[in-house]
């Protein structure tokens, strides 16, 4: 019985030896229960140990094996081989990022905004307050419900993939560092709104959207980031039009 | 408080301002002007051009100043919607090099619409 295989289109990029992405297609053995990460990892093993690609947990967790599967951002450990099958798969790096080497993309750009966005907590008393058991800043479940959806992110950049935004303005903040900071602003124990504000609320944050809404219907954990950006486009003209009418007022 | 480096929240505001008088109150309007009125639903003489200016044309009478005041609401703020929307659809379909001069000629436009709306409600009529 000869086993049923299927075609992978794989884009590659090796610098300093070709000078633009070639396509390389490979042959590899179909299972159903194969995701396209194990057809690259089989090439990987079995066929050229040169294929350079990101993965690590293979189980929707880590948010490294990000590419573009059949032209659509999605986690290559979730994306299975039998939604191609019998047409041959086409995996490219992600869109809207420089390729580093083959199916790896440099993710500079968004660690850097990530990190302006200061994703952690923040609190103003935190050499006063007191530690240990006992002492943790309690919140309840629907305060929690306020954030949790936006805390989900895996840091995939599908959803910068997806951005039409993103590609033609690289500035922009982009999808998934605002629904982090929505959702560090939003959780009852942060204190540092006001030093994100100033960030995502800049001419480069929330008003670059235009609310086409690819981001969420790529984000592999539900996050909802367009939702995020509505949300603190909100807030923002509220803050916005309270202090102009009222300069004197200070919250 | 903070402070960002932009007005866009301005724009937005009547952009979602017009987004909420258009969700609202046009599909009534064209219920009524488009549908009902041409299909012989109303009868004729509740709908009367003349009768309608002549109500609009009483500004003694607060509730005619009100009717005026709605009006100019809904029509300035859709006005204004259009000019947000009509910017990011040029620059979303690549012009991109003009950015300022696209966002003076769109909201300038929407500026001179409410203008006219403003004289043809309260001066003229
Ligand atoms: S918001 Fe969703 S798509 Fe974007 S980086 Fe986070 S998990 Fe990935
Ligand atoms: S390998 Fe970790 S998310 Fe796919």
């Amino acid at each position: 019985m000869t086993e049923s295989t299927i075609k992978l289109a794989v884009t590659r990029y090796r610098p300093g030896q070709d000078r633009e992405p070639t396509v390389q297609t490979y042959t590899v053995p179909y299972h159903d229960d194969w995701v396209v990460l194990d057809a690259l990892q089989y090439v990987k093993d079995n066929i050229d140990g040169t294929l350079s690609f990101r993965w690590s947990c293979h189980m929707g967790v880590c948010g490294s094996c990000g590419m573009m599967v059949d032209g659509t951002p999605k986690l290559t450990c979730a994306a299975f081989l039998r939604e191609s099958y019998p047409r041959e798969v086409r995996v490219e790096p992600l869109a809207n990022f420089p390729v580093v080497r083959d199916l790896i993309v440099d993710i500079d750009d968004f660690m850097h905004k990530l990190s302006e966005v200061k994703p952690y907590i923040i609190r103003e008393d935190l050499d006063s307050l007191p530690l240990g058991l006992g002492h943790e800043l309690r919140q309840t479940p629907a305060e929690l419900e306020d954030f949790k959806q936006f805390g989900m992110c895996i840091n995939c950049m599908l959803c910068y993939s997806a951005c039409p935004v993103y590609a033609m303005e690289p500035k922009f903040l982009g999808p998934a560092a605002i629904a982090l900071a929505h959702r560090y602003n939003m959780d009852s124990r942060d204190q540092g709104r006001n030093q994100r504000m100033p960030v995502i609320g800049s001419s480069e944050g929330i008003w670059e959207c235009t609310f086409v809404g690819e981001c969420s219907v790529v984000c592999p954990k539900h996050v909802d980031p367009a939702a995020a950006i509505q949300r603190t486009k909100l807030a923002t003209t509220n803050d916005w039009f309270k202090s102009m009418l009222m300069p004197w007022g200070n919250r | 408080m903070y402070k960002i480096n932009t007005n866009e929240p301005f724009w937005w505001g009547l952009f979602m301002g017009g987004a909420g008088m258009i969700g609202m109150f046009l599909p009534v309007l064209i219920l009524v002007f488009g549908l009902a009125i041409p299909g012989g639903a109303v009868p004729p003489a509740s709908y009367d051009t003349v009768r309608l200016i002549h109500l609009l044309g009483q500004p003694a009478s607060v509730g005619n100043l009100l009717v005026k005041v709605f009006l100019f609401g809904v029509f300035s703020l859709t006005f204004f919607h259009w000019a947000h929307r009509f910017r990011y659809l040029l620059f979303d379909l690549g012009l991109h090099g003009g950015r300022t001069a696209v966002e003076y000629l769109c909201y300038s436009a929407a500026l001179a619409a409410t203008i006219y709306t403003a004289v043809t409600l309260f001066v003229i009529a």
